[in-house]
């Protein structure tokens, strides 16, 4: 029918009017979406091309480094930098310490962190609107003046210059964020999953394990990339409260002024791809899950 | 033996919002009672207090001579079928339905052995190993209903599981439901804003408002004889007439005056003293005369809606709007005048101020 419509000859004019029209608003959208792609290949590279460089340079010859100008495809392939910078005196330590100290922290803070955003999700109890203003609020303490007292504290309790100290230390900096992407996380499981699952002979424990928990996984998933890439980068908690168990960031900072340029570009690396592939490992999981479970 | 007894159930949102309000309802072991009213009315909640998920201020539920108010809901013997079907996303059609039969610990061969009766029943048998993503909306209600039925409880309760279906399949499913509880036998509980849901499904049919039931009795009951004006105008399609009249007595009758016309009312009206009095009747109650006739009264029209089986008319009597039903070879036209005569044993009469019917029976 519409084939036959359009074949007919002569449209009348307000018809090839709203055509023009149509046509015109078309070439505007286009023109909108090529400067959206445009501002987002732009944005992309702003962030992709220092990697690449530093990437690039991190497997050159040391001497590739002082090259000007800089070669943008990468030359003769070289382990040279990265093995003089992994060989350095303490930096597998380092290393080692920095996992440690995010694992724990991740686990720390899902196992605190969690339940509290379930609550604030689930529950209306008294004062529910201010604790989620205090817990936003704690982030805008500085972090200066809370690691000396506490660096003080750990000297007393005996776990300064401790991976544990490190990764309690960050385990506060990282609640806020925890508490709050589970609980948004945790509103986005229907509640009535959860009713159904306590109609069906579940106690409210139950219900959670068996139909929230599946669910809240991806999300979940993500709020542990946040915080594992917030304590592999921090550094300054890292300083005050370590001397010689210190973590990667710690190290490098330490180790920067006194430091060659290639040292500092393999560092840089270095600090890079561990959050780079958790991200990438983790994301796929999360589309994967979220592919199946949505709608 | 599953009868559900309310007694002064009462549920207060945020302390001062009566949700129910001192509801005492009976349901008969076997019975299809339908929780019918507009969306606010209570009727969700109420079923949410008998589901366990919510629980009253005051009054107690019992369930088969069992006290349950204070039991939570894997204590009561009852399964759900909710509005937004609540289907487990994580899990495939059949874990779903097994979901409440392996919390019972009932054995694996058991369990196939009534996941699949259950989905045989619903029609869902090729569909077992899928997951609800892969199916449609009719599907995954039908997998609610599975899961519920299964559970082989005392009580079934459904709130509102046809709302999210479109039209021609809820029509499809809604006898099927009926075929489907009729056989199983359980007493259930249904929530619904649509009346002709209510009416189609309802042994009998509880009608709420602002948290009260406003009138409990058999679809048919409460269509002949609405207790209020709101179930009156609530109940059919389109809704009851209402004229608002006066009293009048003249030489030993009574008479309800419409402008410059009257109705003959029953004599036990006559206990009112004169004033003003609702007169309520069904549009398929009337019929429509072209010409005039003795003791029909004389009307204008406004709007001819012909739908196929019938004409429904709109038409004036001075300043007040009733709807009739006529037969499709009425003749009517805009503006024409028209005689309407209503049957006289289908008058309700109604209180203007309280809405209530006025016993003239």
């Amino acid at each position: 029918m519409t084939s036959i419509a359009r074949d007919l000859p002569a449209a009348p004019r307000a018809d090839r009017e709203a055509v023009a029209a149509r046509q015109a608003r078309a070439r505007r959208r286009l023109l909108g979406r090529g400067l959206l792609y445009a501002a987002a290949v732009l944005l992309a590279l702003w962030v992709l091309f220092p990697i690449y460089l530093i990437t690039i340079t991190a497997f050159s010859p040391r001497d590739a480094v002082y090259d000007y100008p800089k070669q943008l495809i990468p030359g003769t392939f070289s382990a040279e930098t990265m093995r003089f910078f992994v060989d350095a005196e303490g930096v597998l330590g380092a290393l080692w310490n920095s996992v440690l100290v995010a694992v724990v922290t991740l686990i720390f803070s899902t196992l605190i962190g969690a339940p509290a955003g379930y609550a604030l999700a689930r529950f209306a109890f008294r004062g529910r609107d201010a604790f989620r203003l205090i817990v936003l609020s704690t982030r805008a303490f500085p972090i200066v003046i809370l690691s000396i007292p506490l660096a003080v504290s750990f000297i007393e309790w005996g776990i300064y210059d401790t991976v544990w100290s490190v990764a309690l230390m960050h385990t506060a900096l990282a609640l806020p964020f925890t508490v709050l992407i589970t609980s948004s996380i945790f509103i986005s499981v229907p509640r009535d999953l959860e009713e159904a699952a306590l109609t069906l002979g579940c106690t409210p424990a139950t219900a959670f394990v068996k139909v929230v928990l599946p669910l809240a996984l991806p999300g979940l998933a993500a709020a542990s990339i946040f915080t594992f890439v917030l304590s592999w980068n921090e550094v300054f908690a890292a300083v005050i409260l370590t001397l010689r168990e210190r973590t990667l960031p710690a190290l490098v900072l330490a180790a920067l002024n006194q430091s060659p340029v290639p040292f500092r570009l393999a560092a840089g690396w270095f600090m890079l791809a561990p959050s780079l592939i958790f991200i990438f490992v983790i994301r796929r999981y999360l589309l994967g899950l979220w592919g199946r479970v949505s709608r | 033996m599953a009868e559900i007894r309310l007694q002064g159930i009462t549920k207060i949102f945020d302390k001062k919002v009566r949700a129910v309000d001192e509801v005492d309802l009976t349901i008969a072991d076997q019975e299809f009672m339908v929780l019918l009213g507009p969306s606010g009315c209570g009727k969700t909640t109420l079923m949410r207090m008998i589901a366990g998920l919510e629980y009253p201020e005051y009054g107690r539920v019992s369930i088969g001579n069992r006290d349950v108010t204070d039991l939570p809901p894997r204590r009561r013997d009852i399964s759900m079928v909710f509005q937004s079907y609540a289907v487990f996303p994580h899990l495939t059609v059949f874990d779903n339905v097994a979901f409440g039969l392996r919390m019972k610990n009932v054995t694996k061969a058991e369990i196939k052995r009534r996941v699949e009766g259950a989905a045989e029943l619903v029609q869902l048998g090729p569909y077992l190993e899928r997951y609800p993503a892969q199916l449609s909306g009719g599907q995954r209600q039908r997998v609610a209903v599975a899961r519920a039925i299964v559970m082989e409880p005392a009580v079934l309760l459904m709130d509102e599981p046809l709302s999210n279906l479109d039209a021609l399949l809820r029509l499809n499913f809604r006898a099927e439901l009926k075929r489907l509880v009729g056989e199983l036998k359980t007493t259930t509980i249904y929530v619904t804003h649509d009346q002709v849901e209510a009416m189609s499904l309802g042994d009998r049919i509880a009608v709420m408002r602002e948290g009260r039931i406003v009138q409990c009795g058999t679809p048919m009951e409460i269509y002949d004889r609405p207790a209020t004006q709101f179930v009156g105008s609530f109940i059919g399609s389109p809704p009851m007439n209402f004229l608002r009249g006066r009293i009048e007595r003249s030489n030993g009758h009574v008479q309800v005056g419409l402008g410059d016309q009257t109705l003959t009312a029953p004599s036990t009206l006559a206990g009112r003293s004169a004033g003003e009095v609702l007169v309520g009747i069904r549009a398929e109650n009337i019929e429509a005369e072209a010409a005039p006739a003795a003791g029909a009264i004389a009307a204008r029209t406004e709007v001819v809606e012909p739908l196929g089986s019938h004409l429904l008319v709109t038409a004036a009597v001075g300043d007040q709007r009733l709807k009739i039903q006529a037969r499709t070879d009425f003749p009517a036209q805009p503006d024409a005048p028209l005689w309407l005569r209503p049957e006289p044993d289908k008058l309700r009469w109604f209180d203007p101020e309280s809405g209530q019917e006025l016993d003239a029976r």
